[in-house]
């Protein structure tokens, strides 16, 4: 099994992220669940979601406290979350920043990359919204699920220009740490 | 077909393939993408001959539900919470006018202090109310309970319950098979109602009962709900026949046959204990699982059944009734006297505390009666010395 942390703030679409997640893991016939830290969204308070991905059934419902990969979608949530708590060594984190602008971690186990997602974001959307946008580099990074199953995924949540913006957005995300 | 969607979608649908004439709405977290989800459905017409009432309170829902129901209409409503308490009146009228509505009721915690997330106080609060009270796992299970439900209701003419766990599994996107608008128009015919309001043949519902007669209502109400035990049963085998799915029942076994001890729970809390009970069982232990799905009618028979041969019965649980413990703890007790050694209670998650696998496995090493999962004993403190510290002045 597969676990994702997803942190970031109300309004970001930390929620709609990991339901993409699950979305497309599902088009590739995956077991997903998605969910988010239980009603804690407010525009602008830290928020948490997470999402599951297995070949088998899940039946386990506790939050995901030892992920294998966590999406960071705004950097100043990280110390007062946590946010690289507990993620399994040979893990990852994928960080919405230009560049390494965040407090050293002292962790040589897992793989830390960087993506400039909210640039990318005002550039190509519009909006600094992230979340489709680092989906992009998440399959790009973890190679846990393909970047047409990310596109597809978009679609169900994003309609019109908005989608095509999006997928646009993390095709370009994708092909940064591809 | 397999969709990957929120629960409280996965319930929308389900309950539209129901085909309700009538669905009121007033909204409560966490149950509002319930309501909002079937307002779409009938806007995009994918439910159709079906009235979407907007009321301005909880007591307006039910009211409207009563009302509908009783003019001859397959109804529904959805609720969680205090939105449940405010139409507690309204519920018990539900089941002594013998009306067979469907309500979801997504359960949360009840205030004050406030709080917004997932626990079974709500459920427990009419849990005397003669509703039928179904309690799924998994949102496969939500879906295919309120299919169940409109024909548990129907056949028995009486109002049905489904209980799902707010959040965890109403805001849970995961893998759902709906079925085709045919296999359930199969499943449940068109509603007949065997009585309705009508103003061509006038008559009266819900007139006072005297002494010489409210006794007798009462036991026939008792009666019923005992009967529904065979009635519940035989829709989940009809439904497992027609959608070669296990869901619903009375209740549901899990590695019982060898298990010394056997963990006793209602919800969506029964994924988690039973990957515990895997890891456990792995190691060496014998552990079992039983899930109780009806919850009312509670099936004390069947429950004596699967328990048995049990050394130790723990009861899970997510609800505490103040000043005495466990719920279903103590509905337990009873059944299992003289035929269980030893039974211990486990109240976890209130309020939407998190039930983890390492908690559970913590839990259950200890040799204690009583035990609140996660409890922290230093706020505990803290908040005693307080109130000391404020008493003395």
């Amino acid at each position: 099994m597969f676990q994702v942390r997803i942190h970031g703030r109300g309004g970001q679409g930390v929620v709609t992220a990991a339901e993409m997640l699950s979305i497309a893991a599902f088009l590739e016939g995956k077991h997903a669940q998605a969910f988010p830290s239980f009603g804690s969204e407010r525009m602008g308070a830290p928020v948490v979601s997470f999402c599951r991905i297995s070949n088998r059934e899940i039946r386990l419902r506790e939050p995901v406290q030892e992920p294998n990969a966590v999406i960071i979608q705004d950097r100043t949530v990280i110390g007062p979350a946590r946010a690289f708590q507990g993620i399994v060594s040979g893990g990852y984190a994928l960080i919405n920043s230009p560049e390494a602008e965040y407090e050293d971690q002292g962790r040589d186990d897992i793989t830390m990359k960087c993506v400039g997602a909210t640039e990318i974001a005002l550039e190509h959307i519009g909006k600094p919204l992230p979340n489709a946008i680092l989906l992009g580099s998440f399959a790009a990074l973890t190679k846990i699920i393909q970047l047409d199953s990310v596109l597809e995924a978009i679609k169900t949540k994003f309609s019109g220009a908005i989608a095509e913006k999006n997928s646009v957005a993390a095709k370009i995300a994708y092909d940064r740490l591809a | 077909m397999l969709h990957q969607l929120e629960g409280s979608q996965a319930i929308a649908k389900a309950v539209a393939l129901c085909r309700p004439g009538m669905v009121c709405a007033y909204p409560i977290t966490p149950q509002t993408h319930i309501v909002e989800h079937l307002g779409e459905l009938i806007h995009a017409e994918e439910l159709w001959n079906c009235d979407y009432v907007n009321v301005e309170s909880e007591m307006a829902a039910i009211s409207v539900t009563i009302g509908s129901q009783a003019a001859g209409v397959r109804s529904y409503t959805a609720t969680s919470s205090q939105g449940l308490l405010y139409m507690q009146e309204g519920v018990y009228n539900a089941s002594g006018l013998e009306l067979p509505m469907v309500m979801t009721l997504g359960n949360r915690a009840i205030g004050s202090p406030i709080n917004i997330w997932n626990d079974h106080s709500d459920a427990m609060s009419v849990r005397d109310a003669g509703w039928i009270m179904l309690f799924p796992e998994t949102n496969q299970e939500a879906a295919d309970l309120h299919i169940q439900a409109f024909k548990i209701a129907e056949t028995l003419q009486c109002p049905v319950m489904v209980c799902v766990d707010g959040f965890v599994l109403t805001h849970a996107y995961e893998r759902v098979d709906i079925p085709s608008p045919e296999m359930v128009d199969d499943f449940l015919p068109h509603y007949e109602p065997r009585f309705c309001l009508d103003a061509a043949n006038p008559l009266a519902i819900g007139t006072m009962v005297p002494p010489e007669y409210f006794m007798e209502v009462r036991y026939l109400a008792h009666k019923k709900q005992l009967g529904a035990l065979k009635i519940i049963e035989q829709v989940g085998k009809d439904f497992y026949k027609k959608f070669d799915r296990h869901s619903g029942g009375l209740i549901r076994t899990y590695k019982t046959e060898e298990a010394k001890t056997i963990i006793v729970a209602m919800g969506s809390v029964l994924g988690t204990i039973k990957d515990t009970v895997d890891e456990l069982n792995a190691q060496g232990e014998k552990y079992g699982v039983v899930s109780v799905v009806s919850y009312r009618p509670f099936p004390a028979e069947a429950l004596r059944a699967a328990l048995a041969h049990a050394q130790h019965v723990v009861v899970v649980e997510k609800a505490l009734a103040v000043g005495t413990g466990g719920i279903l703890f103590q509905e337990l007790e009873l059944p299992l006297k003289n035929i269980v050694r030893k039974i211990s209670s486990i109240i976890a998650g209130l309020g939407g505390r998190a039930i983890t696998k390492s908690m559970l496995k913590y839990a259950l090493k200890q040799d204690e009666r009583e035990i609140f999962l996660g409890l922290d004993q230093n706020v505990v403190a803290e908040k005693i010395q307080l109130v000391k510290s404020c008493c003395c002045k």
